[in-house]
């Protein structure tokens, strides 16, 4: 797995490239978490480039928008493959996220 | 025709997504299966193996996890062993209720029994067999999709 961080105006965005799995999520974990130090305080990760997700990586994704929303920020997630989709119906985080099917969506509004 | 692999790997969290795709690759296929063995058995296996080195084997880098995956006309099955002193499966909790969809960890078990076709364990609960059916024609999706 490899990321890539970008700035889309006041909104810090992370591209996602691989597999983000238990060997690796916390790579994103510590991106996102230094961003929130700096000062940032709006996230999107960027799954167009991602294969798969196990339940650490949506466990890691919980505990960071949890960590973002108590700075009063938010996380937004964008473009899942059907694949994605499907795991976070099954563990019904697709309540607690704000999806979006592609980045220009999710960046509209935030 | 049957196919066998047997592992013997360390307890590794790194060596997981290397050993996955290994595995899934060996796996004979065809476009209808593809995306039940890219999904459900993928992330089914992901998930046993990080259960063993994690909970079962707590973390030590001196215990194993033994793999064994069988390739049968119209079916995979792989065993996951850990040399810990296994738990009781029935005891862990829903990770979608309101209470627990807000913890980070939990849905191991869970995405197991959603995404494979049977999810069992030996009495010592160190050892877990995943059972998926690749020829049926079900939804591809889970049973709480189906």
């Amino acid at each position: 797995m490899a990321f890539h961080v970008n700035r889309e105006g006041d909104v810090t965005v992370l591209d996602v490239d691989g597999q983000l799995i238990v060997g690796n999520r916390q790579e994103l974990k510590k991106a996102v978490l230094d961003e929130l130090e700096k000062g940032e305080r709006k996230f999107l990760v960027d799954f167009t480039n991602t294969g798969y997700i196990d339940s650490s990586g949506l466990g890691v994704l919980v505990s960071l928008s949890k960590k973002i929303r108590e700075q009063d920020g938010e996380l937004r997630l964008a473009s899942l493959n059907e694949d994605l989709r499907t795991l976070f119906e099954l563990t019904k985080l697709d309540t607690l996220f704000r999806i979006a099917d592609s980045r220009e969506e999710a960046l509209e509004g935030f | 025709m049957e196919r066998e692999l047997v592992f013997e790997l360390p307890n590794d969290l790194g060596c997981i997504e290397e050993a996955v795709e290994f595995v899934v690759g060996r796996c004979s296929t065809c476009q209808e299966v593809a995306r039940k063995l890219r999904l459900n058995f993928r992330v089914s296996l992901v998930e046993a193996l990080s259960n063993a080195m994690i909970y079962g084997n707590g973390r030590d880098p001196h215990k194993r996890v033994r793999l064994e995956v069988t390739m049968e006309m119209g079916r995979v099955v792989a065993r996951v062993t850990d040399q810990g002193r296994g738990f009781d499966p029935d005891c862990v909790p829903d990770p979608t209720t309101p209470r627990n969809l807000t913890k980070e960890g939990g849905r191991g078990l869970f995405l197991m029994r959603q995404l494979m076709d049977d999810v069992r364990f030996n009495e010592q609960g160190n050892s877990v067999t995943l059972t998926l059916h690749l020829s049926d024609g079900e939804a591809l999706r889970g049973k709480a999709s189906a």
